[in-house]
């Protein structure tokens, strides 16, 4: 079984990383980009045999070192 | 004194640190961060700088939840003093020993050079021997030096006396320049910048804080 | 149809390794049969300009390189200095510049990580790194981002690691365009004891593999850089390896640790051509034959053929010797860093190195037929434009106003502050660090070293356009201006460690170059009594044909034995006395100036003269003695001018100015403009000038009183009193620190 996991900067934490690209891409000649916030994916292969263990599992990982949730939050999908 | 130096894979400060304290009258060991031992012996522990597992997932993450920091946070919930500088503070904060978090720098760039540091608050066992508004010449060298909270903590913080150092120039975009914190017991205090580096080479500065920790040390036991 | 390991070779499938058809018949002569594919495959790694030195190697003999500290000289993964106390340094440069212009960040990075193991195999601490970088320039739309791309790698994988970076030189020149060159120097220091060598010694001994695990990557790296770049080359990105300097730093405290266990006989890099220039040439030191089991490599990827685990290029791997006995403590101590240490061979008797894979032979070479591959013999020929180089007309010059030629100068993009640089290098780390102003050199204090006070001074050092219109002079200067840093802070120049980058070596102009630049080092190490203890070649720096200005750029290290009050680099106050030591007009061929003027090199640098440079290098050292605050700083690219006007930048004083007098009957521009070699600055108290008059005069060195400082920020200079040149030093500064700031 796979799951993916997004990790962003919570809403209000500055991303100058993601604010960079976004003035690049401008100035590259992309007026429409209003914004640019940049996280990571983390995609995990696991032995679990339920999807619903996995989740568990995998969200506990996630609360306990994979996201910090003072400043990040995450997004969670099991992939059959 | 005996104090206890953790040394992380990836620390690279740990050596730095444990000539800075002998210099200043104490007696540094090594711990080893796949141990979890009793921390009783010690008067202080000090999570040194560097890039813990290579920072490679966040800074101070995977250190954070390493056998050793069972031991220091049952050595800090008995009040004992907790050091942490550089990738310290930021093994602190993931810890859950302080508040807060640490992020990219403003600039998105690695910075080492000499700061200005603005003594915010003496009351506590780290900056005793300071006054409050004196100035502090330490050098920083950090990636990951801004620090962000919320504004509420914010002001609980400023209200109880956390926040022990700012910056007078602001290098990395910190929240209300904060450079250093200790908790509401004031047992656990991190900074960015590096006293050790301060110590008897580039200025003497270093050696306030590490009198500041000895006399308060000195003043419990007596 | 697939090529096996064991598949038979051709001349044709040699050529397309990079083997000449002479090379392959001289292979298959002493082998008395056709190497096999994989085979070919080290033929074609060992053979290679990179890791043979072919061309360069008969010229290596002209170098002085012994010396009473003098431990280890040339031929091993570094050299090693006896610096007292049981204590010594070990130090070497090398290049990546190949790699960096492919992938900027990555190559620099690698480059770095690449040069520290070569210093920890020694069995020595790594304490200390420079960089000397040049740069294309802004008319190729690469530069920023390989300038970019470069600094960072440099800074992420060396501040991970925690060795500080002290010192080095950024150059900016078109000629780098397309070839930048990345020069990572890295010192180590270590007690008498622990130094060990690559050598794979004692038959029954174990032949261990630690680190990171073997993928793909950089498969034929050593080739490629002993390849001139088509400008289609830029599409050559897979063999890029990256760096890991988490796994680095493991690797250095497991090592540390396991050498001063004395649990290894030898150790050394994989560095280029991995698996394969490492267990050759340590048998090759040993005079002993190796039996490896290639199954037993930890890989990364599936199905690697002996031919690609043999040549991988992957990042962070050492091959080691140990005792059977000790194999298991040895492992202890890997594990105990999260490390994996795997034997995968044995050494034997005899001067074989033999390999099986799936059970199989796959290589079964003699040893010295590896690593003695046959010396080429290039021709060298002066460049016939040589004259035309030297060439400038001198009045076009001498006609224009002092003011434009100072304005051509001060808009190069050469004069700029390192600090947006070196910001980003972390020169602190270790707690050793006394001076980093990292174009002056740098002094460490050895905290080690227990009831005496020992420091090390060190610099970086080469100018490619004295270099390439006379490439003697530019060796010799290389050393000269490197040592004359050194003594500056009051140092003794103890040894060098260069790294010599030149075109192709089939260009017999670039060989002419290669032979005189060794010369000018040479004679200069002679007369300073100063050995070369390592060193490396960077061939091939060309593209499309064009080499790059030769750049033999210099590494050297001092050492000081008190415990003295370094001098300062910067204008401390605005009531000193400025003077300058040593040749009072310098020349202007080879200058910056002629190079902004003129919108090329040209001229003929005048050559150094050594007797002066050691007198007045005797001079400093007796400097330090004399209980003074004075400030100093070496005068070379741009002149007196651009060397006053950063010690000014330098200043704490917001309000520094200063004024220079030109001396009568000295030609102005080679008194401001001028580099002839030694020169230099000096500022003080004006009570001290009597005795500083006395003590050069003593010391043959020529000293002139020249100016003072002020406090109204400005620069002026006059002759016979009037004044001739003004300018407001606010805004110079915020020229020159805004310069380098654009690329980042």
């Amino acid at each position: 079984m796979k799951a993916r996991i997004h990790v962003f900067l919570k809403d209000g934490v500055f991303d100058p990383q993601g604010n960079t690209v976004a003035g690049s891409l401008q100035s590259m000649g992309f007026k429409k980009v209003k914004g640019i916030r940049m996280g990571k994916v983390i995609d995990l292969e696991l032995a679990n045999e339920t999807q619903d263990e996995a989740r568990r599992e995998v969200q506990k990982m996630c609360e306990q070192l994979l996201v910090n949730s003072v400043i990040e939050s995450y997004k969670l999908e099991i992939l059959a | 004194m005996k104090a206890g130096v953790v040394t992380f894979p990836g620390s690279n400060c740990d050596e730095d640190l444990a000539y800075a304290l002998s210099l200043s009258g104490f007696e540094v060991s090594s711990l080893w961060h796949k141990d979890s031992p009793d921390l009783s012996e010690f008067k202080l522990v000090v999570l040194p700088g560097g890039f813990s597992y290579g920072d490679y997932l966040r800074t101070g993450a995977m250190a954070a939840v390493s056998p050793i920091m069972q031991s220091v946070k049952q050595f800090a919930g008995q009040g004992g003093l907790v050091l942490g500088i550089c990738n310290g503070l930021q093994i602190l904060c993931e810890a859950g020993l302080l508040p807060g978090a640490l992020v990219r720098n403003n600039s998105l760039k690695f910075i080492c050079k000499d700061v200005a540091l603005n003594v915010e608050d003496t009351n506590n066992p780290w900056t005793s021997h300071l006054k409050k508004n004196d100035t502090l010449i330490y050098p920083i060298a950090h990636g990951d030096g801004r620090y962000v909270t919320d504004e509420p903590s914010y002001n609980a913080m400023k209200e109880k006396g956390q926040i022990l150092l700012t910056y007078k120039n602001n290098p990395n975009g910190s929240a209300h320049d904060i450079a250093g914190l200790c908790n509401e017991t004031k047992n656990v205090f991190g900074l960015m910048p590096h006293p050790e580096r301060a110590t008897d080479l580039r200025s003497q500065d270093g050696k306030k804080i590490w009198s500041s920790i000895l006399n308060s040390l000195k003043e419990k036991s007596a | 149809m697939k090529i096996l390991d064991t598949s038979p070779s051709t001349k044709e499938i040699a050529r397309e390794l990079g083997l000449s058809t002479e090379e392959y018949f001289h292979i298959c002569k002493n082998l008395e049969r056709n190497p096999n594919y994989a085979e070919l495959g080290i033929f074609s790694a060992m053979f290679s300009e990179h890791c043979s030195y072919k061309s360069s190697r008969k010229y290596f003999k002209r170098f002085p390189t012994t010396g009473k500290r003098v431990l280890q000289g040339p031929g091993e993964n570094a050299g090693i200095l006896d610096i007292g106390n049981g204590w010594a340094v070990a130090f070497k440069m090398e290049s990546h510049n190949h790699p960096s212009f492919i992938e900027p960040y990555q190559g620099a990075a690698t480059g770095v990580g690449g040069i520290l193991r070569d210093i920890f195999t020694m069995g020595a601490r790594p304490i200390a790194a420079m960089n000397a970088l040049s740069f294309g320039t802004l008319d190729f739309p690469r530069t920023p981002e390989i300038v970019k791309g470069v600094v960072k790698g440099i800074g992420d994988y060396g501040n991970c690691v925690g060795v500080p970076t002290v010192a080095g030189q950024t150059f900016f020149h078109s000629c780098f365009n397309r070839n930048p060159l990345v020069n990572a120097f890295t010192l180590g220091l270590v007690r008498h004891e622990d130094i060990y060598r690559g050598s794979a010694s004692g038959a029954g001994n174990f032949v261990v593999y630690v680190g990171a695990k073997t993928g793909r990557d950089g498969v034929h790296g050593a080739t490629m850089s002993s390849k001139e770049f088509s400008s289609e080359g830029e599409l050559e990105r897979p063999t890029v390896q990256v760096g890991d300097p988490f796994t680095e730093k493991l690797l250095l405290e497991a090592s540390i640790e396991v050498m001063k266990a004395k649990l290894v006989v030898g150790i050394q890099d994989m560095g280029a051509a991995g698996l394969t220039s490492s267990s050759f040439e340590m048998a090759y030191r040993a005079k002993t034959g190796l039996e490896l089991n290639l199954d037993l490599i930890p890989t990364r990827e599936k199905e690697m053929s002996a031919y690609e685990l043999l040549l991988s290029e992957s990042q962070e791997r050492m091959l080691l010797v140990c005792t059977p006995e000790n194999y298991e403590k040895l492992e202890a101590i890997y594990s105990k860093w999260d490390l994996h240490a795997v034997k995968i061979g044995t050494v034997i008797e005899g001067n074989r190195v033999m390999m099986t894979k799936n059970g199989e032979e796959v290589v079964n070479l003699p040893v010295e037929l590896v690593t003695d591959p046959p010396m080429a013999d290039r021709p060298s020929n002066a460049p016939s434009d040589l004259k035309q180089r030297w060439f400038f007309d001198r009045n076009k010059m001498l006609v224009a106003s002092l003011d434009s030629k100072f304005q051509s100068l001060v808009e190069d993009i050469n004069f700029g502050n390192p600090a947006p640089l070196v910001e980003q290098y972390d020169s602190m780390v270790g707690n050793r660090t006394q001076s980093d102003t990292f174009d002056d050199s740098a002094v460490l204090r050895l905290r080690d070293i227990k009831n005496k006070t020992l420091k090390l001074a060190m610099k970086a050092d080469c100018n490619p356009r004295v270099t390439w219109l006379n490439p003697r002079e530019g060796g010799r200067r290389a050393v000269a201006e490197a040592a004359l840093n050194v003594a500056l802070q009051g140092a003794t120049p103890i040894g060098v460690t260069d790294c010599l980058n030149f075109g192709s070596p089939e260009n017999p102009e670039v060989m002419w170059q290669f032979q005189e630049a060794i010369e000018g080092i040479s004679e200069t190490c002679e007369a300073l009594k100063i050995p070369v203890i390592s060193g490396n070649v960077s061939f091939y720096n060309e593209t499309d044909g064009k080499p790059v200005h030769p750049m033999p750029m210099i590494g050297l290290v001092g050492l000081i034995e008190e415990d003295l009050r370094l001098p300062k680099n910067n204008f401390f106050s605005t009531q000193l006395e400025l003077g300058l030591l040593g040749v009072p007009e310098g020349g202007l061929g080879g200058s910056m100036l002629s190079f902004t003027w003129f919108k090329r090199d040209c001229g003929k640098p005048e050559d150094t003269d050594l007797k002066a440079l050691d007198r007045l290098l005797k001079f400093c050292l007796k400097l330090k003695e004399k209980k003074m605050a004075y400030a100093v700083h070496d005068i070379s690219d741009g002149g007196l001018v651009t060397a006053s006007l950063e010690m000014a930048f330098r200043s704490p004083h917001d309000s520094i100015g200063f004024e220079l007098e030109i001396p009568r009957e000295t030609d102005v521009d080679g008194f401001l403009f001028g580099e002839t070699c030694p020169r230099v600055l000096i500022a003080y108290e004006p009570v001290e000038r009597g005795d500083l008059e006395n003590m050069s005069s003593r010391a043959g060195v020529p000293f002139l009183h020249i100016g003072q400082t002020t406090d109204h920020h400005e620069l002026i200079v006059k002759q016979g009193g009037a004044k001739v040149l003004k300018a407001d030093i606010k805004s110079l500064k915020q020229k020159w620190d805004s310069r380098w700031k654009m690329f980042f």
